[in-house]
């Protein structure tokens, strides 16, 4: 069926709000004519709705309504804010890269000392030089989805890290955003990660937001190449502002023999969407992706996977867990598609619900299209409310119905949670857990 | 209302552990107790005995708070205060420990965590200091070893994968930490075999003490051979038809219930 729905007004506004951000935006000639088609392909569907299958729970025209102007690079004031709101979610031990309302800052980050095996650039410096091959991988991500496709077009600084065959970083990168509240407005980023051969990395991202910052958007995207024999880490904490939007996509790509441990989870923003495409490129590989939805309010967050087996003998795993609390509104869509030629794949996924009101909403879907015939796959979907059974056990013992509930909560994303390989992120994933369950009172 | 307010004046030295007077409960449309007493002192142990679906563990439940369970008439004092307006957690920091029938498994919740958990939310209820993480560990690793518990068992999930026996001895684990007042044992024999069960019993007397009472709910006369009770009271559809002492039990094993159920 095909759908024309009018242009709204908004849609309109959107190439104004490009036409005043076009001198900020890094990058000439080909860059540019990226850029362009991009918005193109964004202006020819313009913000997702219900009626495009992937959108279906998460219609942007309702939830966001309009793309807000680019944010203003950040002033002397907006650094300082962003600088005290990154001493709250300080992290030992990590290499820190702060994007400040989508401007990378430099005062804030660790940039000193780098050491060998690795380069870290930003990604206005690798748009305005003339890197093909990086330039490649940067655009990389289709334009079929339109907020990809906003994203490439409007996307003004983020990080470019690539680790060199071989080396092997102990020491995890952290890229935080942080929005600084100076007023509405919208952040565009894009970052990309190359893992070379045999080499290992850990990236955590995380997304917060200074005192007083209110309805602001982020719109990042993440481009990763994990190359053969390689190994990544990787761990998400959406912990933005309660009035938030956080529209991100990922795009992964696995080598042969490469390893991708990825852990998200969401407990902060309004509304959330995380898409990511991870595809096999390599044989032997194997992906473990755990994320888990922390929503209460009127929290919306959508974490749509795709695992693309396009070759044989690859494994994936898929584990996640909502908690949805008041009328907050959790969507999980997992695709997985083995190709005719992925002999041998083993995909499972498994997902769990827990609805702690009676007015919460969980939306778990599993697509499976398999068409090769040598394969083990698996999904599952449950949702349920806590047990009255365990809860009063443990109110028996003389736990109070919110420290019932909380430990019993802390069960349930437990086994998400355990599948962070390293203790100190762990402890991070634990401690974000603990926050959201401690606002509840 | 009137009688609580009393109560509440009076010095709980002058009075019962446990009173429960005229206590009718209701599930679901269904009168389950109608009209039970009981009077339970401190140092005393009574076993309370009687046929499938006599009531035994509704009471049980009852006095420990399990929701569903709806009282149309009667009270319960515990410490001379209204036991049926508590939470039941209050409850548990003012002294009642239920040691289930089927204790649940709560997986991802460790055995360790879950006992630190219960044990400082009693205290802090009852206005105490938090215990110390070494205290804490010295203190179970001691009442552990005294039930033959291995060390590997309280790092695991709650229950989770324990034997029936190992689930009671769980139970008693929790009573000897705990330290309540009053503990209620529902059919602690279900499902143990003869050793299990003697551990299980060599547990429960080590905690017999003048400042605590227990009421052990059994189908079975077995039990109270190596519980020895001092009052035994028999419930029929219901109510208490008959209380006597310990011989009471051997009686009921050469007879059977059936002379009961006709004087219920």
């Amino acid at each position: 069926m095909n759908v024309v729905l009018a242009k709204t007004e908004t849609a309109r506004a959107l190439s104004d709000i490009l036409a005043i951000a076009r001198d900020r935006l890094p990058g000439t000639g080909k860059v540019a004519d990226h850029r362009r088609q991009a918005f193109e392909a964004y202006e020819s569907v313009g913000l997702p709705h219900r009626r495009i299958e992937d959108w279906k729970y998460t219609d942007l025209r309702v939830l966001m309504r309009e793309v807000l102007p680019l944010a203003a690079t950040p002033d002397a004031a907006a650094l300082t804010r962003a600088g005290t709101a990154l001493k709250l979610h300080a992290i030992e031990g990590v290499r820190r890269l702060v994007l400040v309302d989508g401007v990378f800052a430099p005062k804030l980050s660790e940039v000193a000392d780098l050491g060998k095996g690795f380069s870290i650039r930003t990604l206005r410096d690798v748009l305005e030089a003339g890197d093909a091959a990086l330039h490649a991988l940067l655009f990389a991500p289709e334009n079929a989805d339109s907020m990809v496709a906003l994203n490439s077009a409007m996307m003004t600084d983020g990080l470019v890290i690539e680790v060199a065959d071989g080396a092997v970083l102990t020491q995890p990168l952290h890229i935080v955003h942080i929005a600084s509240g100076a007023a509405p407005a919208a952040m565009f980023t894009r970052s990309l990660l190359k893992v070379g051969k045999a080499a290992s990395a850990t990236l955590v991202e995380s997304y917060i937001a200074a005192d007083g910052a209110k309805a602001y958007q982020v719109h990042d995207s993440l481009v990763v190449a994990i190359g053969d024999g390689a190994r990544l880490d990787h761990v998400r904490l959406v912990e933005d502002g309660r009035e938030a939007f956080n529209i991100s996509s990922a795009v992964l790509r696995l080598g042969a023999h490469a390893h991708f441990n990825t852990f998200g989870m969401t407990s902060g923003s309004s509304v959330s969407r995380y898409q990511a495409v991870i595809a096999f490129a390599g044989e032997g590989s194997r992906v473990e992706t755990n994320g888990v939805n922390l929503l209460n309010g009127r929290q919306h967050a959508d974490t749509t996977l795709f695992l693309d087996h396009a070759v044989p003998n690859c494994a994936s795993r898929e584990i996640f867990r909502a908690v949805v609390d008041d009328r907050g509104h959790s969507v999980f869509q997992g695709r997985i598609i083995v190709r005719p030629k992925a002999q041998k794949t083993d995909a499972k996924m498994m997902t769990r619900a827990l609805l702690l009101s009676d007015e919460a909403e969980a939306d778990n879907k599993p697509e499976l299209e398999i068409f090769a015939d040598d394969v083990t796959c698996g999904h599952g979907a449950t949702t349920g409310a806590l047990d009255e059974s365990l809860l009063f056990y443990l109110r028996a013992r003389g736990l109070s119905e919110k420290e019932a509930q909380a430990l019993l909560i802390q069960a349930f994303v437990g086994e998400a949670i355990e599948s962070i390989a390293n203790d100190g992120l762990r402890e991070l994933a634990i401690s974000a857990a603990q926050r959201w369950l401690a606002a509840r009172g | 209302m009137a009688l609580a307010r009393r109560c509440a004046n009076r010095k709980f030295e002058d009075m019962s552990l446990l009173e429960v007077k005229n206590l009718q409960v209701r599930v679901e449309e269904r009168e389950i107790l109608h009209g039970l007493s009981l009077t339970v002192n401190l140092g005393e142990v009574h076993a309370i005995m009687g046929p499938n679906g006599s009531g035994k563990s509704t009471l049980s439940h009852v006095i420990a708070g399990k929701p569903g369970y709806e009282v149309t008439g009667g009270e319960i004092l515990f410490k001379g205060e209204n036991l049926l307006e508590m939470a039941p957690d209050e409850r548990s920091a003012k002294g009642v420990f239920l040691a289930f029938q089927y204790p649940v498994e709560i997986p991802g919740v460790a055995t360790m965590t879950f006992l630190r958990t219960a044990l400082n939310a009693q205290r802090k209820a009852r206005g105490e200091s938090e215990f110390s993480t070494p205290d804490f560990l010295k203190k179970v690793r001691a009442v552990a070893a005294s039930l033959n518990i291995p060390q590997d068992m309280l790092r695991r999930g709650v229950n989770v994968g324990f034997s029936g026996g190992e689930k009671k001895r769980n139970e008693i684990l929790q009573m000897a930490l705990f330290e309540p007042s009053l503990c209620i044992l529902d059919e602690m024999d279900s499902g143990l075999d003869i050793d299990a069960l003697r551990v299980a019993a060599d547990g429960v007397n080590a905690l017999r003490s003048p400042d605590r009472a227990m009421v052990v709910i059994t189908h079975y006369q077995r039990l109270l051979n190596y519980i020895v009770p001092d009052f035994v009271h028999v419930m029929s559809k219901g109510r208490v038809v008959k209380s006597g002492g310990k011989e009471l039990a051997l009686e009921l094993e050469a007879s059977g219930y059936a002379q009961f159920e006709d004087a219920a």
